[in-house]
């Protein structure tokens, strides 16, 4: 139970970018040897660079440490240089906290962010020493536990994990260190396992797999039903219900070494209800909770004088769309104490004219690049999505953006949607070469990028039902968007490799039988499977093969509405018939708008919950369609009006 | 313009965080200067950055008690010089200490151009698979090395394999003792026109050996043929290096 630092230590001399193991962040809590408490180690299974910055993890990191029974450490996935090295000289996986080994540890708590980590959640519980099948754990191997986005279908990671979180963990953290503080106390003896996941099980929020039976025929999932009493039949998500209360992390850790985003972040809301229909965060986040904006003002002003950065970002699903985002940047760039030295970014930019003002307001000096998310080419398409921005809002925003000075803009797609036709896809081409017209009355020289990913489905979504399209689709897709933009200069093309499209929809709408896949994958050597230099379809289509699944019926099959669907038995509060007629409209090309400024549809997420939207203004900021389809260009003045569902755009 | 002030900062970096990079370091000494609220110069352009040189890189895994920066101010007006150092420790994170500070006499060159050699200290150890080196055995590689009339070694830069003479460059030499893992070395080695590092010392002292716990103790300017640390303060006077670092891990 001592620090393995002396066995570590001679291994970093050895290895790229030994900084990711040695911990030292700004705002790490220094916590000696392993004690009494219940240790929690909180786990990101991909590169120190990628994980460091996620604010779930550090959330939980701090409202953990603040209880006088529990502790938190962190650790990463080590970099294949370094699990060599690990596994070479018999060191195993250790927190970069104190450098405890993670098998003393009573609980490994992972956050899944993404399906490409699966096979390294795997190897991180294997190089702790512990079994990585949930039944083969015995009384002295912690508890491995996942939450995170991924586990609104816990399925395919079933077998590995003894207990998921589903929704926000602010709360059933501390539930669930209640019924470990009682394990521990029970001193973990033979069987003492099994009543800890009958606990566990009866949390709300808390989904243990073992807890139930699934029942198949032939390659069909009849049921998911409770083995033990007092199991619900279907686990409900967990909500927050006001984000000012947890005004977390009060202490943002700050890396010694580069990391992505490496700034001041702070979380302005939770929820959207754009109703994207491809968008699994904002269909699994509902309702809108808005933290007051005196809370971000102070929590940006401390993190900055206590960080030193000279960036916040105001994160959330779409940080434009925040009550009075105006007058918020504007509080955070005339604080006294940021003198004029610091920028604000908002990472999720809405595509219109107004969101270019808030953002030229905020970006005096670093006007290199802006990117937006029209996420396809034609208005049919963005109806078909729910994504309902007219091109007038993009070319506003674009005009705006070379207008006042920024050279370059990055415009995110996807491709492989449904009921795409090729017309729907050359409109990528034909959006981003308007763009460059636009942008030519502004400047020389301009450069719009269009970026260019395959869909894949997602559990919880409209889209849940729709077959993925194939490789040699999207690989069709794409080449005529290379055809269509290889003689226009300004618009530079980029895409995502279809083959880890493919990988990606194998884990994300798998059921129980996928787990065997993903353990193959795994022993076969397909760690980060997330980076193209790690990254093998093959490994993954040959598994599939191996143990006699249908690629085509799992990934490219669309399914009907009686089916019964691996996650059916988890819900993130929204009505089935909600996300069937949203599939439906999808079908029909007919667009939802937006409830915060249009009368409810009743998706469910508020009502199941007993909550509402917690916005401070429930009428539309000014500028563009606001996600309507209407033209809002002069804000709430407009009153905003509930469109007949199949009607056209106004 | 004229107000302009440069400091030049002595620090420590000691522990764990001697396996974070230069550039990691740069980024910890510009969030340390905003936390303490120093009057910054920044530089022009799309990306204006404060105007801070360090002098020679310290290789990543490496400790010391002899780096130093300079660091360009609009004024000094109101910056309390004897209390800096202990204000930008505490700022900076544990391993990394301000031990000296002081204003730089308009025009003096940079660390760049100034510092002629380093001194260092560091252990030879058993490479993996080697008996653990002894001493008598390291003194007779020492004395060859100091005996030779030049040390060709292999060198790696930026990808491309040379062989340089590195014996002009080793200006000192010897055996200080025998540790727990192997003989502790000390030297005084060249920082232009091409520097020599421990590393290559220990190429050079033949095969079987690995460099450890490898520690700059000074760095050297010259002024009128004497030999001088690049700050104009007195060793005596600087705050020791805090106890419990020296043995951080």
């Amino acid at each position: 139970m001592t620090s393995l630092w002396p066995q570590i230590e001679p291994i970093l001399a050895h290895v790229a970018k030994p900084a990711r193991y040695i911990g030292c962040e700004d705002g790490a809590v220094e916590l000696g040897p392993l004690d009494g408490r219940v240790s929690w180690l909180l786990m990101y299974p991909d590169a120190y660079e990628v994980g460091l910055p996620n604010q779930g993890l550090q959330i939980l990191y701090e409202i953990l440490n603040e209880r006088p029974d529990a502790r938190a450490e962190r650790s990463y996935a080590p970099w294949t240089d370094m699990e060599a090295e690990m596994r070479r000289r018999g060191v195993p996986l250790f927190s970069v906290d104190s450098h405890h080994a993670a098998g003393d540890f009573d609980v490994l708590a992972f956050n899944l962010s993404a399906e490409l980590v699966y096979t390294n959640l795997l190897n991180c519980v294997d190089l702790a020493g512990v079994p990585v099948r949930s039944e083969q754990r015995r009384p002295e191997h912690p508890v491995v536990m996942a939450g995170g986005h991924c586990t609104f279908n816990p399925e395919p990671l079933a077998d590995f994990v003894d207990a998921f979180v589903i929704g926000d963990g602010e709360e059933v953290v501390g539930e669930i260190t209640d019924a470990l503080v009682a394990w521990k106390a029970s001193g973990r003896t033979e069987g003492s396992r099994l009543h800890l996941l009958r606990d566990l099980a009866t949390i709300p929020g808390v989904y243990v797999p073992a807890a139930y039976d699934v029942v198949y025929d032939g390659p069909r999932l009849v049921s998911v039903t409770p083995r033990w009493p007092g199991v619900p039949e279907r686990v409900e998500k967990r909500t927050i219900a006001d984000l000012g209360a947890w005004p977390y992390p009060r202490h943002q850790l700050v890396p010694m070494t580069e990391v992505v985003h490496d700034r001041l972040n702070v979380e302005i809301f939770r929820g959207c209800t754009r109703g994207c229909r491809f968008c699994q965060a904002g269909m699994i986040t509902r309702p809108v909770r808005e933290r007051p904006a005196e809370q971000v003002l102070e929590m940006a002003s401390a993190g900055l004088a206590r960080t030193g950065y000279d960036e916040v970002a105001l994160t959330s699903l779409s940080s434009a769309d925040f009550s009075g985002i105006d007058s918020t940047v504007r509080g955070i760039i005339d604080d006294p104490a940021c003198r004029g030295q610091v920028s604000v970014s908002l990472p999720s930019l809405r595509v219109d004219a107004f969101t270019v003002g808030v953002a030229s307001q905020i970006q005096k000096i670093r006007r290199t690049g802006l990117t937006f998310a029209p996420e396809a080419g034609t208005w049919r398409m963005r109806q078909v999505i729910n994504k309902l921005i007219r091109e007038e809002d993009l070319y506003g925003a674009v005009e705006s953006a070379f207008s006042q000075g920024w050279r370059r803009v990055k415009l995110y797609f996807l491709t492989g949607l449904p009921t795409e036709t090729d017309e729907d896809t050359l409109g990528i081409a034909e959006l981003a070469r308007n763009c460059v017209a636009v942008g030519r009355h502004h400047q020389k020289g301009v450069s719009v990028t269009a970026s260019v990913g395959g869909f894949v489905p997602k559990p919880q979504t409209p889209f849940q039902w729709f077959g993925q399209a194939t490789v040699g689709e999207l690989q069709h897709r794409i080449g005529l968007l290379r055809d269509a933009t290889k003689r226009e200069r300004g618009v530079q093309l980029r895409w995502h490799d279809p083959k880890a499209t493919l990988a990606e929809g194998i884990a994300s709408r798998g059921d129980r039988r996928v787990g065997a896949v993903i353990e193959d994958v795994w022993r076969q050597g397909g760690v980060f499977q997330e980076w193209s230099e790690h990254f093998s379809v093959d490994l993954w289509t040959e598994s599939m093969a191996r143990h006699g699944l249908s690629v085509d019926w799992y990934v490219h099959r669309t399914r009907d509405q009686d089916e019964v669907l691996p996650w059916g038995h988890i819900s993130a509060g929204l009505h089935d018939d909600f996300l069937w007629q949203e599939w439906q409209d999808a079908l029909a090309a007919a667009g939802t708008p937006d409830c915060r400024w249009t009368p409810c549809y009743d998706c469910g997420a508020c009502t199941g919950f007993g909550l509402e939207h917690v916005v401070a203004s429930n009428v539309a900021p000014a500028g563009g369609s606001q996600g309507t389809g209407q033209d809002l260009s002069a804000g709430g003045d407009v009153p905003v009006f509930l469109r007949p569902k199949a009607g056209a755009p106004a | 313009m004229n107000d302009r002030v440069r400091l030049r900062i002595r620090f420590s970096k000691l522990g764990k965080i001697r396996w974070t990079s230069h550039r990691d370091l740069a980024r910890m000494w510009e969030r340390a200067f905003r936390r303490v609220d120093l009057p910054l110069a920044y530089s022009e352009g799309f990306t204006p950055r404060p105007r801070v040189s360090f002098g020679l890189a310290l290789p990543t895994g490496h400790e010391s008690v002899a780096e130093f920066l300079d660091v360009e101010l609009t004024g000094i007006e109101g910056v309390d010089l004897a209390a800096l150092g202990t204000r930008l420790s505490a700022a900076l994170p544990v391993g990394v200490d301000a031990t000296a500070v002081a204003v730089l006499a308009p025009g003096s060159p940079s660390l760049q151009e100034d510092v002629t050699s380093c001194s260092w200290r560091w252990t030879a150890a058993a490479a993996e698979g080697a008996e653990r080196p002894q001493l008598e055995e390291v003194r007779l590689r020492v004395a060859s090395v100091l005996a030779a009339p030049s040390t060709p070694i292999a060198r790696n830069r930026k990808g491309v394999e040379r062989v340089e003479d590195i014996r002009p460059g080793i200006l000192g030499l010897e055996v200080v003792e025998e540790s727990e893992d192997g003989v502790v070395l000390s030297a005084e080695l060249a920082a232009a026109p091409r520097a020599v590092r421990p590393a290559d010392v220990i190429a050079a002292l033949g095969p079987g050996l690995e460099e450890r716990h490898v520690r700059r103790t000074n760095q050297w300017i010259l002024r009128h043929g004497a030999r001088r640390e690049p700050l104009d303060v007195a060793p005596d006077d600087a705050p020791a290096v805090p106890h419990a670092l020296e043995r951080a891990s």
